[in-house]
């Protein structure tokens, strides 16, 4: 029989971190029990995976590790539902249930020797962070032509992976941008909007590749921008949310005209998502 | 070449110590597929089931798998269940909605083993329609009263006896030599009659593809389903609906991970986490619903995910009829843009 992709692997909760100062996102890191389940588990930045907490449910989150970081998985969940307010409050040591690798990644083979932009809004950029990460590798930097990180959140204590940007700040392989929404006390960054500072900062778009990421409001008022900046919808990519549940293209509720969000997605660029019905 | 109904019934009950049989049985409220331990226990006239025989692959109701959680240790076992099973007495509405699910369930990266597993142990015997309903619309889909699609074994009730046709391999490995004997020129005009029969209810679905193609934000989706109650009565009487929800059946350290029917006509169906709904009103579902069946599926799978047993209409509590929905796409006018 082939392998049965309706049932987890157990992975250990190591740790169980508060992310966001709101308390409302944590980061969830899983360790693989063994060398084969890691071996099964190959995927890409930009695709996602169902966690589970036994007792509660099932529900699918981007992956906030890169490939080239082994032993381990990473999700950064907000606290919004049964399974999700689970996984907040389970102790680390505990067994989380993962299926997975799901979905399709951003396109870093076409990426290769292209500059690239990626522009973040609050807690979706986790499948972003797994995309930086994973060209700023030294086996993979060299493929790639500057990379340029814009990312916003409301206020800086919403940012994700504080540690990881401070260290990106003096990092001369890639060109760090961020900014929170209103002025708050110690922030010497940008302050503005994801749309205006992306009009301010972002780089040529020739050769150039870019990947928007961000709640829907950011989106709409990014696209224009992009294209503004001459960015081809061939050369914009974005990675949707839907309500899932098998993650294999046959529970029908994360269609989007004849695309499975779940299969055929979650990163569409935006030449495809103009041939879809606008029903996301 | 036929089998006289007693031989069959014979060959079928010296199979029961390897395979269960379902077949068609008379209960409260209408006809439904059941397991029977004889096959005198069958019915043998009978219009159609209310709910097609798809359960018996993909149940209303499955375990997927059970788990005990020890600690902070848990134990996950697989629940997949799949018993040799002969189905008896499929309509060829049925028949040929098995088919299509068989597309559903196996798709370019992914194969599902729960419905996999039943459908390769289960010998699918047809059973061609002598009556025909006035809901019936399978001719217009490609189908007829008689067509043998999708069943391993196909029959037409002659009375006494069967005609009996050995379609599939399987089939053939099921019964062995049978000793069929020849029809005779008065059963050969009654099978010739069976087989050129027609449903008298048409529909013309040969342009709603590329129709649909030019639809999605038609005005003909703003009325169209005002009278619907969103009940998901027509999904799940539908033999090529297969929208399924995974929840879990808590005990206190154990429980299990279950599949049940679930249906695009319902708001909770595609509601995210963060209360946005790409489908939040019940226009949006029925346009999922014909848009599904009628063109999304054409593009996916190349095959019209509607087999015409009319089992939506005769379900509807308000009235809704695919047959109407579908001559209301075929004469909507294009909006130029």
């Amino acid at each position: 029989m082939e392998q049965n992709p309706y049932l987890p692997i157990t992975m250990r909760l190591a740790k169980n971190l508060v992310e966001t100062e709101d308390r409302n996102i944590n980061t969830f890191t899983l360790e693989f029990l063994n060398k084969q389940d890691e071996e099964n588990f190959k995927y890409m930045p930009g695709q996602f995976a169902e966690l589970s907490a036994f007792g509660y449910g099932e529900a699918p989150f981007g992956i906030a590790t890169s490939p080239t970081e082994p032993g381990i998985l990473k999700f950064s969940v907000a606290k919004v539902g049964c399974v999700s307010n689970a996984l907040h409050l389970m102790e680390e040591g505990t067994m989380v249930g993962v299926r997975g690798p799901m979905g399709n990644y951003y396109p870093v083979e076409e990426f290769k020797g292209k500059n690239l932009v990626i522009i973040g809004g609050g807690f979706a950029f986790t499948t972003l962070r797994a995309l930086a990460v994973y060209m700023l590798d030294p086996a993979h930097r060299g493929d790639y032509g500057d990379i340029t990180v814009i990312y916003g959140a409301r206020n800086p204590g919403l940012l994700l992976y504080k540690e990881e940007l401070a260290a990106w700040e003096n990092n001369p392989n890639i060109n760090l941008v961020t900014t929170i929404d209103r002025p708050a006390e110690g922030w010497t960054k940008h302050v503005g909007f994801i749309p205006s500072i992306t009009e301010q900062v972002a780089p040529s778009s020739v050769n150039t590749y870019a990947v928007v990421c961000g709640p829907p409001a950011m989106i709409k008022f990014t696209l224009p921008v992009l294209e503004k900046l001459n960015f081809p919808p061939e050369r914009i990519y974005t990675s949707l949310e839907m309500r899932m549940k098998c993650g294999l293209g046959i529970c029908g509720r994360c269609n989007i005209g004849t695309e499975y969000v779940c299969k055929d997605g979650p990163v569409f660029s935006m030449a495809q998502l103009k041939d879809l019905p606008s029903e996301y | 070449m036929k089998i006289s109904k007693e031989k069959f019934g014979q060959s079928i009950d010296a199979l029961s110590s390897d395979y269960r049989l379902i077949a068609p049985v008379s209960e409260a409220g209408g006809v439904n597929y059941k397991a029977v331990k004889n096959f005198s226990d069958v019915k043998q006239d009978y219009l159609n089931s209310k709910l097609p025989p798809k359960s018996f692959f993909f149940p209303q109701h499955e375990k997927l798998l059970s788990y005990v959680k020890n600690g902070k240790d848990v134990t996950v076992k697989n629940e997949l269940q799949a018993e040799k099973t002969i189905l008896f007495g499929v309509r060829p509405c049925d028949s040929k909605g098995l088919l299509l699910l068989d597309k559903v369930f196996k798709n370019d990266q992914y194969q599902d083993p729960y419905y996999y597993e039943r459908r390769k142990n289960t010998v699918v015997i047809g059973m061609a329609c002598k009556t025909i309903a006035p809901t019936c619309f399978c001719s217009s889909m490609g189908l007829s009263p008689a067509s043998s699609e999708g069943a391993d074994i196909f029959l037409i009730d002659l009375g006494d006896s069967y005609e009996l046709e050995i379609i599939t391999e399987k089939g053939k490995a099921l019964l062995g030599d049978l000793g069929l004997s020849e029809l005779s020129a008065q059963e050969q005009a009654l099978v010739d009659a069976v087989k050129s029969a027609q449903t008298t209810s048409q529909v013309d679905v040969s342009t709603i593809t590329e129709k649909l193609d030019k639809m999605f934000d038609n005005p003909y989706w703003e009325n169209l389903q005002e009278k619907c109650l969103g009940c998901n009565t027509c999904s799940f009487s539908c033999p090529t609906c297969h929208c399924f929800d995974i929840s879990e059946e808590v005990r206190q350290n154990s429980g299990s991970r279950v599949r049940t029917w679930d249906a695009c006509m319902a708001p909770l169906f595609t509601l995210h986490g963060s209360g946005h709904n790409p489908r939040s009103t019940q226009k949006a579902r029925w346009r999922q619903r014909m848009m599904h069946k009628f063109n999304y599926f054409v593009h996916n799978n190349g095959d019209i995910a509607c087999v015409g047993c009319g089992r939506c209409i005769r379900s509807c509590p308000v009235n809704m009829d695919m047959r109407q929905v579908i001559d209301g796409v075929n004469k909507a006018e294009l909006v130029v843009e």
